[in-house]
């Protein structure tokens, strides 16, 4: 009897993923617990084990699409067994019902299937398994004009430039009554459109103002082609900047008694292995304001203020030219020092080797950005939505501070909170900010 | 600037660092009264005497011997091995001596002396006056080896050559002495020893060559560009140390690398940039790498038609390239 292979919940809240790479090709043979393919949800990667060893014996999913939880994706058994009929990729697991019936009634808008979507892709080459990858082409929709109708690199770059229809056509808001709501479906979604990496259904959200013109592309230019996290990073910013009125504060903070501190328990912390980093003093100070101030640990809901009884902390991390990620320390008012060190060392390691699980990248309540590792003094950041604030951390400097009326030279770092003004007036989030500075300079 | 031959550029060279510096001289068969079988040395007996340009006697063991000895006296040998096949006699000391001269004396003895050598076939010159001996040389650390494609880089590397304080292996493609012409400036200029030059730029497949097989793939990359195919070449120049930077940005830019040169396939010099290229630019890679080289047989013939049977001439580049573009 053949082993179904199932696409997994990968997480509380994630109810649908991408497969975006099979490690396996049909009619190969696999041990369980074998990578057999990656999904992608929302930021994350993951690989998924086989179920079961034997055969890849069918596909049922292509890379590039997405699927619901418990969507069959593949079988796996014996060479030459029959494989149950009617169990398509669009039935969902048994074990699933509820999700089944929550399901909308039409479908989300799936890419029109290609002419020869099902072909044998033939030789794949090293650069185009790699542009694939990385730019998220399905290779099913690219037309090869190599060998034997191989798709080569030239194919891959050609089919990247050419724009899809559904972009080149006028904004939406330029012409009012023709834009995007008003056009069918199967023009939105022509056939040759690269996949965006999760389609979901069009979003009733307000209409964003006009954009600048496009500049016109000159001699010698370079268009970088915009990968999954790119495009993830720069709708939420944009969103966010459309949501929330931002509003940034600055406060200093003396660390004279924090780099004390430090010094004293790292080598301490360092045969718990764990390196005491300034981020563990930076979310300790957090959360206890947080604590005190209840009210940024919210949200803004139409209906109200919805305060969160966890304390969940956003940790931006920057993955090099990459972009950044933001892994959330869940219940980190349930954390020690030694804790929060632990976590933080452990989250930003598996962020940047890209070995985060789906759940750890959700459900954060406010953030932290450690923009001074990069030298920056302060900075206004961008709140990291549905949440209220985002808190700022500069680049410590010993600097001269006026101290009883003698000058003095403490190490002195910049706190910068951006706020969502709708749920805060100034004097609370100064309120709040203090709070930190305060948690900070009297650390015992 | 005057047009000369490959060899007019290499004795314009000699000259010029003879009179620069009293301590270059030339040693090597036929090179004084002569003027060397290729003439590459004529009129410099006259100019600086038997002293300074010595008739050897047919023993290359000595030839070299006698150049690391001065060397390591001060002065700055150019030995001419008269045709590369000839050189094996001075294997033992060019790569046991001269190669680790610095290394073993912890940099306290150096050995400044150039080995220039005449390689190559398709002159009708048989299995004992074609042969292609680079790659038994940048097996060596401790040598440099460098070979030109053209008059204007072989006056430059030459000059180099000379200056640099350890031994260099300078490879002359002695087919191309009369046929390859180009401009060269009088006067004092140097190439660096090192890196590459993309003599070609181009989108869709990269060649790798050097010498006489640089020169045959300029003409084939025309061809090919007739075709529609836009090769990028890229002349190696120096073999040892590679420039690594070079080649894999083509090939990183590219994707298809073929590699060219006239010396036996297996264990050749184009085994190295392949192993280069797969390691370091793998990803980068929508075609095997490719090279095109001489057969695996013991010699290159005398026959004319085998030996155009064993060389790789711009016919066989143009197919070969096709072969890549298409693949």
């Amino acid at each position: 009897m053949p082993t179904k292979v199932i696409m997994p919940q990968l997480g509380e809240s994630v109810v649908e993923g991408t497969v975006t790479q099979w490690l396996r090709q049909e009619g190969e043979t696999i041990q369980e617990f074998e990578s057999l393919l990656e999904v992608n949800t929302d930021k994350v990667d993951s690989e998924i084990p086989s179920p079961a060893g034997g055969t890849l014996l069918k596909i049922l999913v292509p890379a590039g699409t997405t699927v619901r939880a418990g969507t069959i994706l593949a079988w796996i058994g014996q060479p030459g067994e029959v494989l149950p009929e009617g169990e398509g990729p669009q039935s969902a697991h048994a074990a699933e019902p509820a999700a089944e019936a929550a399901a909308p009634a039409a479908p989300p808008p799936t890419l029109a299937p290609a002419a020869g979507r099902d072909r044998d892709l033939g030789f794949i080459s090293p650069v185009v398994a790699r542009l694939a990858r990385e730019q998220g082409v399905d290779l099913t929709l690219v037309k090869g004009t190599g060998e034997g109708g191989r798709i080569t690199k030239k194919d891959v770059l050609a089919f990247l430039a050419a724009p899809p229809p559904a972009q080149a056509e006028p904004l939406a808001w330029e012409t009012p009554g023709e834009g995007d709501l008003f056009r069918p479906t199967e023009l939105m979604f022509a056939a040759g459109a690269p996949p965006s990496a999760a389609p979901t259904p069009p979003k009733a959200v307000p209409t964003p103002p006009p954009a600048p013109p496009a500049p016109a592309a000159q001699p010698g230019d370079r268009l970088v082609p915009l990968d999954t996290l790119r495009k993830s990073i720069a709708a939420h910013m944009v969103m966010s900047k459309h949501t929330s009125p931002h509003v940034t504060t600055v406060m200093e903070a003396n660390l004279q008694r924090v780099t004390a501190h430090r010094e004293a328990h790292k080598a301490a912390f360092a045969r718990d292995g764990v390196n005491l980093t300034y981020t563990a003093y930076w979310i300790s100070a957090l959360v206890a304001a947080l604590k005190a101030v209840p009210l940024v640990n919210s949200s803004w809901t139409e209906e109200g203020i919805l305060i969160h009884s966890a304390i969940n902390i956003g940790m931006a991390t920057s993955l090099g030219t990459d972009g950044l990620i933001v892994p959330v320390i869940k219940h980190a008012d349930g954390l020690s020092l030694l804790g929060l060190a632990r976590s933080i060392n452990d989250l930003a390691e598996r962020a940047r080797a890209r070995r985060l699980q789906p759940d750890e990248v959700k459900g954060g309540t406010c953030t932290i950005t450690n923009h001074g590792t990069s030298g920056s003094l302060f900075a206004t950041p961008i709140i990291n939505q549905p949440q209220c604030a985002i808190l700022g951390v500069g680049a410590i400097q010993k600097r001269p501070v006026v101290i009883e009326d003698a000058i003095a030279i403490r190490p002195m770092v910049y706190l910068s909170l951006t706020f969502d003004h709708r749920i805060l007036d100034g004097a609370a989030a100064d309120q709040f900010l203090s709070t930190v500075v305060h948690t900070l300079q009297d650390w015992s | 600037m005057p047009e000369m031959t490959l060899i007019d550029a290499v004795r314009m060279a000699m000259d010029e660092e003879m009179a620069r510096d009293p301590n270059v001289f030339i040693v090597g068969e036929d090179v004084g009264v002569r003027g060397g079988v290729f003439r590459a040395t004529v009129g410099l007996f006259d100019k600086y005497g038997p002293e300074r340009v010595i008739d050897s006697p047919l023993a290359e063991l000595s030839i070299v011997g006698v150049g690391i000895g001065a060397a390591l006296y001060g002065m700055r040998p150019i030995c001419e091995i008269q045709f590369a096949d000839f050189i094996y006699p001075a294997f033992n000391q060019i790569v046991s001596e001269a190669a680790k001269m610095c290394y073993r004396s912890n940099g306290d003895w150096t050995v400044p002396m150039v080995i220039r050598a005449p390689y190559g076939g398709g002159i009708g010159g048989g299995l004992y006056h074609s042969q292609s001996v680079e790659a038994f040389f940048t097996h060596v650390p401790g040598l440099k080896v460098v070979i030109p494609s053209n008059p204007y880089d072989a006056k430059g590397l030459l000059k180099s050559a000379v200056r640099d304080p350890n031994p260099v292996m300078f490879f002359e493609p002695k087919k191309g002495y009369r046929l390859i012409r180009g401009e060269v400036p009088e006067g004092e200029y140097t190439v660096p020893i090192g890196p590459a030059q993309v003599t070609r730029a181009g989108a869709d497949v990269s060649v790798f060559a050097y010498g006489m097989m640089h020169h045959y793939t300029l003409q084939a990359a025309e061809k090919l560009a007739a075709e529609g195919v836009d090769v990028e070449v890229v002349d190696l120049r120096t073999l040892y140390p590679v420039d690594r930077e070079t080649i894999l940005a083509s090939v990183r830019k590219t994707g298809k690398a073929l590699i060219v040169h006239e010396d036996n396939l297996t264990g050749g010099y184009g085994a190295e940039i392949a192993a280069t290229i797969a390691e370091h630019a793998f990803q980068d890679l929508d075609a095997p790498v490719r090279r095109l080289a001489g057969p695996d047989v013991p010699g290159v013939p005398f026959s004319h038609p085998l030996q155009d049977w064993f060389m790789p001439n711009p016919d066989k580049i143009a197919a070969a390239l096709r072969e890549l573009a298409a693949f």
